[in-house]
């Protein structure tokens, strides 16, 4: 059991119980449906945008512990943060999950997701709200899916 | 957590099967996965290949392989004879009355879509209607709504109880319409086990005059299949569930309705005389196996079939029968653990949700016990939201599952709420 561990840390068996933002936004300035076609999971993402800032940012939606507790872990990490950085944080956070690499310090508590690279067959649980936000401030009307 | 251990001691699986000889021919059974014996219960998805299957392909291609219908040489007459001999071990299978009447394709898939294209696009027009059920896989509904949106036909769904068992009379009403031109349901349903009562609703189709396709993909393996004592016009199965190689459907058709039909796909093997002005088809069933077909696949099919008839499909449904029981009473001692499908006719398999804990993630857990499972909607979305669930887990049995090996999956299924509960 103790590698499971290694993917279900303490961190996201929180978030999964306990996901931070998760509600809707009445009225963002950006949104977009992300979908695993694999699993059936769905989620949404809201983003209110001012001056290139993320003022806020919540999701909706079922999906696995992975898929949930990334997503929520996502809005605490981009809330906040300037448009400009979400592609940023991406590539590191897409590095952290697909390879050996070291977490960069700057992805703080993402960091928890590493274990996923061990699960190949879950990277896409990890990265689906991150393509739905991508989606959404690239403004795109059809759901994004993983694959 | 007090997680209770193994007990398969209690009594011995009441199928006379030899068990320790059926799992010794399947190499791929002795292995460890994550270090834990591989305990494998995908078999809806795909199942295993006894030796016997694996050899046959083997000697196939080290033998006497060659393509098949045109040579004059030995080894194209050798490999002629083979496939033909595994069509006539399909026709036995299903008691077909004629080897004419099988017809080899890709999968389940390609058989429906061929009767889609082919018979569908000869016969549905504007305003008819096709009639399904509500728990069909996206495989036996994609295809006749295709059909439907070129043709102006509409889709019709028979929905089921919470059971999964279909209501016959919903059914047997959307036949009366007077528009219906052909019903296409499931033998056994991949998301629910439900048996549906094929023979009753192909009568009630037959007593309107509406002709019937049935999706056998998951009933062969478990139930003996008679097509004539069925008469459903279409049986279609793939190979890959029937132990046998994947990459090879058959699409069983009644012989006089196959010849009335228009090709499915055009090009060699399929014709009599080619000129630039016309093409005259060939005789069935080469009139429906356009091009090179996977030759050492319909060989390693009939190995499969062999194989399966030794060991007599009344005792692998007898022992399958046993170890659902036994799995469905050891799994539903897990609090907030909720079986999908309990219909009374039910087989082979056993879908269920675990209250607030992903599919996704009891698939992964059991993985690394070793236990391999399906998580997902199973390609029967409509199923998932019918129950409003977006996935269940799946352990689905094949004729070498044992009891301890259905200990080895509730043990793991303890451990998926330790773990999520800690
Ligand atoms: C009931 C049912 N129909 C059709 C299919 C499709 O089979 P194939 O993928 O071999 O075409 C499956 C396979 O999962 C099935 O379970």
């Amino acid at each position: 059991m103790s590698d499971l561990r290694d993917l279900y840390q303490e961190v996201i068996l929180d978030h999964n119980k306990r996901p931070r933002n998760f509600r809707v936004l009445p009225q963002p300035t950006h949104k977009a449906d992300g979908v695993n076609p694999l699993c059936g999971d769905r989620i949404s993402v809201f983003l209110d945008i001012e001056e290139g800032v993320i003022k806020d940012i919540a999701f909706q939606g079922a999906g696995c512990a992975i898929s949930s507790a990334s997503a929520s872990l996502m809005t605490e990490a981009l809330k906040g943060k300037p448009v400009k950085e979400v592609e940023h944080l991406f590539e590191a956070f897409h590095n952290v999950v697909t390879t050996d690499c070291e977490c960069p310090r700057g992805l703080g508590k993402l960091g928890v997701l590493a274990g996923v690279r061990d699960y190949p067959s879950r990277v896409k649980c990890a990265t689906l709200a991150w393509h739905a936000v991508r989606a959404a401030l690239e403004e795109r009307k059809q759901p994004v899916a993983t694959e | 957590m007090n997680a209770p251990l193994a007990r398969s001691t209690t009594p011995v699986a009441r199928s006379e099967l030899d068990l320790a000889r059926i799992r010794a021919d399947f190499p791929i059974l002795r292995q460890r996965v994550h270090g834990k014996p591989l305990v494998y219960l995908d078999n809806a998805a795909s199942v295993q290949k006894p030796k016997a299957v694996i050899d046959a392909v083997g000697a196939c291609y080290s033998g006497y392989y060659a393509n098949i219908h045109r040579g004059v040489h030995l080894l194209s007459e050798r490999s002629t004879a083979a496939y033909e001999g595994a069509r006539e071990k399909v026709r036995a299978f299903l008691n077909a009355a004629s080897v004419q009447e099988i017809i080899f394709t890709r999968n389940t898939t390609e058989s429906i879509n061929l009767v889609a294209s082919s018979f569908g696009g000869q016969r549905v027009k504007a305003g008819d209607e096709i009639v399904i059920t509500g728990m069909e896989h996206h495989s036996n509904i994609v295809p006749w709504q295709l059909l439907c949106e070129h043709t102006g036909a509409v889709l019709k769904v028979a929905p089921f109880t919470d059971a999964g068992e279909l209501i016959l009379e919903e059914y047997e009403r959307l036949l009366d319409s007077g528009r219906v031109k052909l019903a296409a349901f499931v033998h056994l349903s991949n998301a629910l086990g439900t048996i549906n009562p094929v023979k009753t609703m192909i009568d009630l189709a037959h007593a309107r005059g509406i002709p019937v396709l049935v999706d056998g993909a998951q009933s062969v393996p478990h139930l003996a299949v008679d097509v004539r004592e069925l008469d459903c016009e279409f049986y279609a199965f793939s190979s890959h569930k029937l132990y046998g190689p994947s990459g090879v459907g058959v699409l069983y058709g009644k012989q006089a309705l196959l010849e009335a039909m228009p090709p499915y796909q055009g090009g060699g093997d399929m014709i009599r005389l080619v000129t630039f002005e016309k093409t005259e088809y060939a005789d069935l069933p080469n009139k429906f196996e356009a091009g090179t077909p996977n030759i050492a696949g319909v060989i390693g099919l009939g190995a499969a079939l062999d194989w399966l008839n030794a060991i007599g499909l009344d005792a692998v449904a007898a022992h399958e029968h046993d170890l659902l029981e036994y799995a469905i009473a050891r799994i539903s001692e897990i609090p907030e653990l909720k079986i999908m499908g309990t219909a009374r006719d039910k087989a082979a398999l056993a879908a269920f949700t675990m209250r607030s804990i992903h599919p996704h993630d009891i698939g992964t857990i059991l993985d690394r016990e070793g236990v391999a499972i399906r998580a997902g909607h199973h390609c029967a979305q409509p199923v998932m939201q019918r129950y409003g669930v977006p996935a269940t887990a799946r352990a689905s049995f094949a004729v070498y599952n044992t009891r301890d090996e259905v200990d080895s999956l509730v043990a793991a299924l303890w451990k998926v709420k330790e773990l999520f509960e800690s």
